[in-house]
């Protein structure tokens, strides 16, 4: 570097001219090595068969009343809950304003009934215990984190234990009567 | 300059006493590296060549996030990349297309040094360690062109592999071991994938050696003789702006074809998924490999056309002994230099041959070119050496280059 | 300098023979003129989807194209709607279902295009032994591309030139190697009616299917040439610049 300095001082006639010429041939090259690089980096975001397969079909007629399933969206699990009347009440009279991340029953379903909630736990990541019959199911009767002790209630609210957030609502929307389409 | 530091400075400068890192490449290619400077645009070709082995690493990388190394799988996780992966097109003809101006730029690297004895003393270590680099540029690309698993692939790869057959008594053995099967099958594949992956890290390993092994005697030029340190200039800023430039041109070479013309060099054949049960009509390696394949099919004998082949590249290591004069540019050397452009035409020659089928005018032309390779090596380099009288030597490298107008 | 790249040229010229003897077996494909040659060569939406028209209602009898999913028609400029209205009226295998067993549906954007035959043994029983291989890649797997596709598919000769013996259920083809191809002729004048009324003789409606197939083939091709022209403007720029720097810096020392 310090020997290009010195040529220059040696030679100052037409300076300014090769600078200009000098930082721009740079330039043009250090742009044109990053403009190479997006292409690398952009190939490592969904490609386009996987952002097509983003929708899951579910039917929940085989789902019992106060039974849960899990299905796969994306990759993940979601939980499919059909609620009895008593976990419905449990979630609805719950006084918001005592949550971590407050939000009505009512905003995160759209039949009562069927409460369908991401299974991801918003901590660190785990699938929460819950939807099977024999599991723990914590203090709130909605689904247990094993990783680090999160609760979740009836509605997937986050209760007890380190999670910021609420299980969050997947976008779904009911094509039929029972069945369901998510993402 | 002012003595005073600014705080980058001083932070630069504690950083570099414990550990140079800009010193080590402005002494690679920097600053303090002095060049001779009547480099012609031939001595472009090695840093081309660092920049393709660039190109291919990180292009390869990406891919290999994409690829799937299964025989179930690897012809759709390809064709997924050309569809569905963003740029994945882009990537994979950068890359398919990358191997073959990896080896134009290193061909014409080699023959540029053939051309002006840069393999003479003191240099046949860089020598040495260049030929290493070819060795495992072919060995890397072979198994790279495996991966897509068309039908060139796996016919490319039950060719390659059965030469190991010729050798005696353990060949069959050596085979199998190289298979993990008694076929070119999954095991080939995955191996074959883990080995593209990791040498050209080995690559890159033993191009930094050749770099080293460049800066104890100092680039040769295209007069061969000792640069005077009156005759040297700093790499940086002339050799990296005129490098500069000739990427320039190569890039608009390169990216012709990668955009317009990606599947000029490969064979169509490859497009087909492989399968064991049906061989193409015609099997060729690219085109890089096709003079040795050449070689290969023209002697009779399994066994001496798998030495011949192997035989011609290993012969490359003793080329500094086997060329007997002590000029090393074949511009003082009338009759070296008709030998030079003999020897060109005659690896061009090899290469045609290796993509016909060996009959008929093909397969003795192929005969011609084998002998003539190996004569020329054997025989003719060491005896020009005797009998030939070289055209006198300019004394320094500035007083041709003043009497004449700028060569390039 | 110059008398080294003389040589090398002198070389090359010198082994141009040797290309034109190698040329000399294969079969002339006449060539013809394709809207996505050249530099900035596109598909001709209309004609690619005539050729899908006719990929349906001819070829995809016995001929399966199995990268093609049917969210691909989005870039032929098919609205969301059509493209799922389209993939709809295929049946897709899918399963297992809750009772482990496979069912048909009705098929989504994300399908691909379901094969004429479950395996390749079904494929070759019903077609006298021979196997119609699948044509996602055709016009990049063969010698000549979309020129030998076009020509194939016209190229059929009702009785073979004298000395030629037919084996049993093979049909001659003056493009196909060998001559002998078990595919009889499919493309005829009139064959279909195109939906937009363009002309339905034997030669457009074999250049329309091979438009199609070249585009299943090569979907990025456009992407490729806009890219391509950018990045070599932009190389040229970057070309221009470093010669000029160079010969400013070495403008400073005699050489």
């Amino acid at each position: 570097m310090a020997n290009t300095a010195h040529a220059h001082a040696a030679e100052p006639a037409g300076e300014t001219r090769r600078d200009f010429l000098l930082y721009t041939a740079t330039g043009v090259a250090a742009v044109g090595g990053a403009m190479m690089v997006w292409p690398l980096i952009d190939s490592m975001n969904p490609a386009a068969d996987t952002l097509s397969l983003s929708t899951t079909e579910v039917n929940v007629a085989g789902v019992a009343e106060g039974s849960r399933v899990v299905v796969m969206w994306r990759g993940t699990p979601v939980f499919v809950a059909h609620r009895t009347a008593a976990e419905i009440e449990a979630a609805e009279k719950v006084n918001i304003s005592e949550l971590r991340d407050p939000q009505k029953d009512e905003a995160r379903v759209q039949k009562p009934e069927f409460l369908i909630v991401s299974g991801v736990c918003t901590h660190l990541g785990c699938v929460p215990l819950g939807s099977k019959a024999t599991d723990p199911k914590g203090e709130f009767g909605g689904w247990f984190c094993p990783c680090h002790g999160s609760q979740y209630d009836t509605s997937g609210r986050i209760r007890l234990g380190p999670a910021p957030k609420n299980l969050e609502v997947p976008p779904y929307k009911f094509t039929g009567d029972t069945t369901v389409l998510i993402g | 300059m002012s003595t005073e530091k600014t705080r980058l400075q001083r932070i630069f400068e504690w950083h570099e006493a414990r550990l140079p890192l800009v010193g080590f490449i402005d002494h690679a290619v920097g600053t303090k590296y002095p060049a001779p400077k009547n480099l012609n645009y031939f001595w472009n070709f090695g840093f081309l060549a660092g920049f393709m082995l660039l190109t291919m690493i990180m292009t390869g990388v990406f891919l290999a996030m994409n690829y799937t190394a299964n025989i179930h799988m690897a012809f759709d996780s390809v064709e997924r990349i050309m569809r569905d992966v963003n740029f994945g097109w882009l990537i994979r003809y950068m890359h398919s297309n990358g191997a073959s101006f990896f080896f134009i730029v290193v061909y014409i690297h080699i023959f540029r040094g053939l051309y002006y004895g840069s393999y003479k003393s003191p240099r046949e270590v860089l020598w040495w360690i260049g030929v290493i680099i070819l060795i495992l540029m072919m060995a890397t690309a072979f198994m790279g062109y495996v991966l897509p698993w068309g039908q060139m692939s796996f016919w490319g790869a039950t060719v390659i592999t059965n030469l190991f057959t010729a050798i005696p008594v353990v060949g069959k053995a050596i085979t199998t071991l190289l298979w993990g099967g008694f076929s070119v099958d999954n095991p080939t594949l995955n191996r074959f994938f883990a080995l593209h992956f990791l040498l050209p890290f080995v690559i890159l390993g033993v191009v930094f050696l050749h770099i080293w092994a460049l800066h104890i005697p100092g680039s040769n030029n295209p007069l061969g003789i000792e640069a005077a340190p009156g005759d040297k200039i700093p790499f940086h800023p002339y050799y990296t702006a005129k490098d500069a430039f000739g990427l320039g041109v190569f890039l608009l070479v390169y990216f012709s074809v990668v955009f317009w013309a990606p599947n000029m060099l490969g064979d169509p054949v490859n497009y087909v998924k492989a399968n064991p049960l049906v061989t193409p009509a015609s099997i060729v390696p690219e085109w890089y490999l096709l003079p040795f394949y050449a070689i290969l099919r023209s002697i009779p004998d399994k066994l001496l056309g798998v030495i011949a082949m192997f035989g011609s590249l290993l012969l490359l290591f003793v080329l500094p002994w086997l060329d007997t004069s002590r000029i090393r540019s074949a511009t003082f050397r009338p009759i070296y230099k008709i030998l030079f452009w003999v020897l060109v035409v005659n690896m061009i020659v090899l290469g045609w041959c290796g993509a016909q089928h060996p009959e008929g005018l093909p397969l003795i032309l192929s005969r011609i070119g084998t002998f003539w390779y190996f004569f020329h090596m054997i025989i003719l380099l060491p005896v020009v050496g005797w009998i030939e009288t070289p055209k006198p030597l300019p004394a320094s490298i500035s007083q041709p280059v003043m009497a004449a107008q700028p060569a390039e | 300098m110059r008398k080294v790249l003389f040589g090398a040229v002198a070389a090359l010229a010198l082994s141009l023979p040797l290309a034109a003897m190698s040329a000399e077996e294969e079969i002339h494909l006449p060539k013809q003129e394709w809207s996505f040659n050249g530099v900035l060569g596109k598909f001709d939406k209309q004609q690619v989807q005539r050729g899908f028209q006719v990929y349906k209602e001819v070829c995809s009898a016995c001929h399966s194209l199995q990268y093609f999913a049917f969210r691909n028609l989005a870039d032929l400029g098919y609205s969301e709607a059509q493209v799922k209205t389209l993939a709809a009226t295929y049946e897709i295998q899918d399963g297992p279902d809750d009772n482990g067993d496979m069912f048909k549906r009705k098929g989504k954007a994300s399908d691909y295009m379901p094969k004429p035959f479950a395996n390749d043994q079904a494929a070759r029983a019903s077609n006298g032994g021979a196997l119609p291989p699948d044509l996602s890649l055709m016009t990049k797997a063969r010698e000549g591309g979309p020129d030998y596709v076009y020509n194939l598919l016209l190229g059929y000769e009702d009785t073979p030139p004298a000395g030629v013996t037919l084996m049993p259920g093979m049909n001659y083809n003056k493009y196909f190697p060998g001559h002998q191809i078990g595919m009889a002729k499919q493309i005829q004048d009139g064959l279909l009616t195109y939906a937009d009324g363009a002309p339905n003789d034997a030669a457009h409606i074999a250049k329309d299917v091979t438009a199609f197939l070249h585009w299943v083939a090569e979907p990025k091709l456009e992407a490729r040439h806009d890219t391509g022209v950018r990045v070599i403007l932009y190389t040229l720029l970057f070309t221009v610049l470093a010669y000029l720097a160079k010969r400013q810096i070495w403008s400073r020392i005699e050489h």
